[in-house]
């Protein structure tokens, strides 16, 4: 058992860490962090793409840089530590790009890799309707074939950057079966094609991150087909695989810099004079959420060395997203408990604490345990796929 | 970075099941449970053989120069087992305690013997109060000429009806950090008196140990006399990571046997885990699980190899795994339903070993707050 980097390991992490010391600086940070600031953001991928940081370890003749997944996770890693800004194309490079990459074809690959790396196309996924959340193999968008095309119609929800996204990776149906996993067929969308229409959706946060999306007979090449007519299932389920499981590597780490923050902000937070980490029932909770972040993080790395001695990732990655969802959560909440009245003002009153950013954070973090599979169905997955308990109606 | 076993490490886990499996069935350890020494000398020296008592020890002091992580897949594996044996308090408390102490000349003279199970050792630390810490010490030790002498009495130490050799913890300054002193102490010796307490896990007995101008020759300290907390808490942070291993393996066994029994009993035409109320719980319960042994084995990892990080590794590990292991047999023995609650059934050996884990070397509470200290919130 080894928890340590090895020797290249660490040059390559001091190499990302020196990068990020000369490339981010507060300004970029707080400007970058700004949900909505589009343009920040793409240029900030950008840069991190051409520093060599970006699709680590996707192939060098698609623009990736051809490494481990190890520095993969360090990139992450580092990035989190550094307070780095979200990727832009957060969909397109870790749900888009590996499931292209896995059931791809040359062309796809050659097409849509590149510039998804250098966020010069931003990517959105269509999986949920409004009938079809959790039960996701019950969708009834449909792809009809016609000719070299299929003529797709139906109505997709909560599709998150949908508005400025040039590709969509979209389940569709195209058997007539009502709910089966067979009839399902996944497409590439180009989001211009005529047809296409985006509504966006308001958040509790105020922002609209996600949005509605229309399909009305919408014609789609069939050079755009992932995997096979019918086999659509399969390829959703690399890209929730991913999802849940290579993402989480740096959810983590955010979750730890929440953490450092929240232990500040105890600290530095006075009623009357005495700092609030002084109460025992908070350190008592700012003590357990570092021990269970901390457990979620090797927890990750145990995950992570089965990968990397060949296994695939498996549905114990459920457990992960599974913690940091509810540990975001807390985190948030311990946070806002600790600020008293003042965890309630909101951007903008000169009173919020950090501009509101807490506030701002409590109110995001409730869709951690709904996006990207609810804590109720990750439990089924848990009982039934790992545990091998009987299925649950 | 590879944090998975070894492939010596699996063998070692596969050799331990095996052995436990046919020696220490749930059969064996109810007799245990009744038996006046509370473990099975026959079944130690096996153990013995097997070479596990000498797992974590230096090679000059009888050991195999293996690690804590080694010793916690063993460990775990006696968890799964509710092994009832002094194997924790001698190797993991008081044989760790020796080899962490840095007294060289101690560790030579009382290794040897707990490595080849000639002698078998613990700890005397809590006092009334019950604390486990260096201020619960109030039994003081005189120096005279060439001996110490011990008055007084400890409560909770493990495994002292069959220990030959007790370190006990001796106040000898008044000093709010320290002012401790360990002595070795030969439990033969005439005043020291043991007092088994009557105590929910009969698997894992606790004494009280009372000294009577108990004479203890000048060459017994471990350690530099008046800095003997410094010196324990080495020891402890390693026997920490002991019961946390040990109750990992326990709070496995509980899963298993819960989700067994979800698969086949049935009520309502079809099997309870089929029912989310039961199988979320069993989910919310792997999680547990699998974070109470990625913490154990990560600690056991950063104390092998000296991290600065490692006593707050220790610290979590504890912490963490006495919640869990509580937790997840509670809930083990709430899916049995009735059967659950009788003396029959083995869910309650698990949960009463469990509740020793989480109250032995201190609590959840305890450790929490040492988290909190050493990340000086
Ligand atoms: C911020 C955000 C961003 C999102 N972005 C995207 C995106 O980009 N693309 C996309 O396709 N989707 C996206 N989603 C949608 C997300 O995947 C769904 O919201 C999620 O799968 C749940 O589906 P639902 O909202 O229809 O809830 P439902 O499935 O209707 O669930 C309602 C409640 O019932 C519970 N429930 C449902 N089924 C079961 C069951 N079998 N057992 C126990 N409980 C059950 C759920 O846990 C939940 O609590 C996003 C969601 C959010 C909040
Ligand atoms: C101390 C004690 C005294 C008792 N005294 C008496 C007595 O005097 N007379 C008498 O008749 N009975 C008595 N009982 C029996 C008691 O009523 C039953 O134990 C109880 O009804 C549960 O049934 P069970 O033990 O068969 O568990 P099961 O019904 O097998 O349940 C096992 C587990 O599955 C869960 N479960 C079962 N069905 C569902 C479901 N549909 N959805 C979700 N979860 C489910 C249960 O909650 C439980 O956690 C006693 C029990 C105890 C512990």
């Amino acid at each position: 058992m080894d928890f340590s980097l090895s020797p290249e390991e660490a040059r390559f992490r001091d190499q990302v860490r020196g990068w990020l010391r000369d490339n981010l600086d507060d300004r970029t940070r707080e400007a970058a962090a700004g949900h909505d600031d589009i343009e920040l953001r793409r240029d900030w991928q950008r840069r991190v793409h051409e520093a060599g940081f970006a699709g680590v370890s996707w192939p060098r003749e698609l623009g990736g840089q051809g490494g481990t997944l190890m520095q993969e996770v360090i990139v992450n890693q580092e990035m989190a530590a550094a307070r780095a800004p979200d990727m832009l194309n957060v969909i397109g490079l870790y749900m888009a790009g590996p499931t292209i990459l896995a059931h791809g074809t040359p062309e796809q690959k050659a097409r849509h890799i590149p510039p998804l790396l250098r966020a010069d196309e931003i990517w959105c996924q269509g999986f949920s309707e409004p009938n079809s959340g959790s039960d996701l193999a019950s969708l009834r968008t449909r792809a009809v074939i016609d000719g070299d095309d299929f003529v797709v119609s139906g109505q997709k929800v909560w599709t998150t950057l949908a508005h400025v996204s040039r590709w969509c990776i979209l389940l569709t149906r195209t058997d007539s079966a009502e709910t089966a996993h067979a009839g399902l067929t996944y497409l590439i969308v180009d989001m211009q094609s005529p047809g296409v229409e985006v509504r966006p959706l308001r958040q509790i946060t105020g922002d609209a991150e996600f949005n509605e999306m229309y399909l009305t007979d919408v014609r789609v090449p069939r050079a755009n087909l992932l995997g096979a007519v019918g086999g659509g299932w399969r390829v959703a389920m690399t890209t929730l695989m991913h999802e849940r499981a290579t993402l989480g590597v740096g959810l983590q780490v955010r979750s730890r810099i929440a953490l450092d923050e929240l232990r500040a902000l105890a600290r530095t937070t006075l009623v009357d004079g005495v700092p609030r980490s002084a109460d025992p029932v908070v350190r008592q909770r700012i003590a357990q959420l570092v021990i269970e972040v901390e457990a979620m993080r090797i927890n990750g790395l145990r995950g992570l060395s089965r990968v990397l001695q060949g296994e695939q990732p498996g549905p114990e990655g459920s457990v992960n997203k599974l913690m940091w969802s509810e540990l975001n959560q807390r985190i948030a909440e311990t946070a806002l408990d600790l600020l008293g009245p003042y965890g309630t003002l909101a951007e903008g009153e000169e009173r919020a604490p950090r501009n509101g950013r807490w506030a701002y954070g409590y109110l995001r973090s409730r869709a951690n345990s709904i996006e990207g599979g609810t804590s109720e169905v990750l439990r089924n997955i848990l009982a039934e796929r790992v545990l091998g308990l009987p299925r649950g109606r | 970075m590879n944090v998975g076993l070894t492939d010596e490490q699996e063998l070692l886990r596969r050799q331990a099941r095996d052995f436990l499996d046919r020696e220490c069935p749930a059969a064996r350890v109810r007799q245990l449970m009744e038996d006046d020494l509370g473990h099975d000398p026959r079944m130690y020296a096996r153990m013995v053989e097997l070479g596990w008592t000498a797992i974590p020890f230096a090679e000059r002091h009888g050991g195999l120069g293996l690690g804590l992580v080694d010793l916690a897949v063993v460990l775990e594996e006696m968890g799964r087992h509710v092994v009832p044996s002094p194997f924790q308090s001698s190797v993991g408390l008081a044989g760790m305690t020796l080899a962490a102490s840095g007294d060289e000349a101690q560790a030579a003279r009382l290794l040897p013997s707990i490595c080849d199970g000639s002698q078998l050792a613990t700890v005397a630390l809590v006092e009334e109060s019950g604390r486990w810490d260096a201020g619960g010490v109030r039994m003081a030790a005189e120096r005279s000429s060439d001996a110490w002498l011990l008055h007084g009495e400890k409560l909770f130490v493990p495994d002292a009806q069959v220990a030959d050799r007790m370190i006990v913890a001796t106040r000898t300054a008044a000093d709010p950090a320290d002012g401790l002193t360990l002595l070795v102490v030969n439990t033969a010796a005439p005043g020291v008196t043991v007092r088994p307490l009557a105590s929910m896990d009969a698997t894992r007995r606790v004494a009280a140990v009372g000294f009577d101008a108990v004479e203890v020759p000048a060459d017994a300290v471990v350690g530099e006399p008046g800095r003997g907390w410094a010196t324990l808490r080495r020891g402890l942070d390693r026997a920490m990571v002991c019961i946390a291993a040990e109750l990992a393996g326990t709070a496995q066994r509980v899963l298993e046997m819960t989700v067994e029994y979800a698969r086949v009993r049935q009520q309502f035409g079809r099997p309870i885990g089929a029912y989310q109320a039961v199988s979320h719980r069993c989910a919310d319960m792997l999680v547990m699980v699998e974070s109470a042994r990625s913490l154990a084995y990560h600690a056991a990892w950063a104390l092998d190899n000296d991290v600065p990080e490692a006593p707050l590794a220790a610290a979590m590990a504890k912490a963490y795994a006495g919640d869990a292991a509580r937790s997840v047999a509670s809930n083990g023995l709430q899916l049995h339903g009735g059967i659950g609650f009788t003396w029959e059934h083995d869910i309650h050996l698990h949960l009463k070993r469990a509740k020793w884990g989480e109250a032995t070397l201190g609590d959840a509470t305890h450790h929490r707050e040492r988290v909190a200290q050493l990340l000086e919130l």
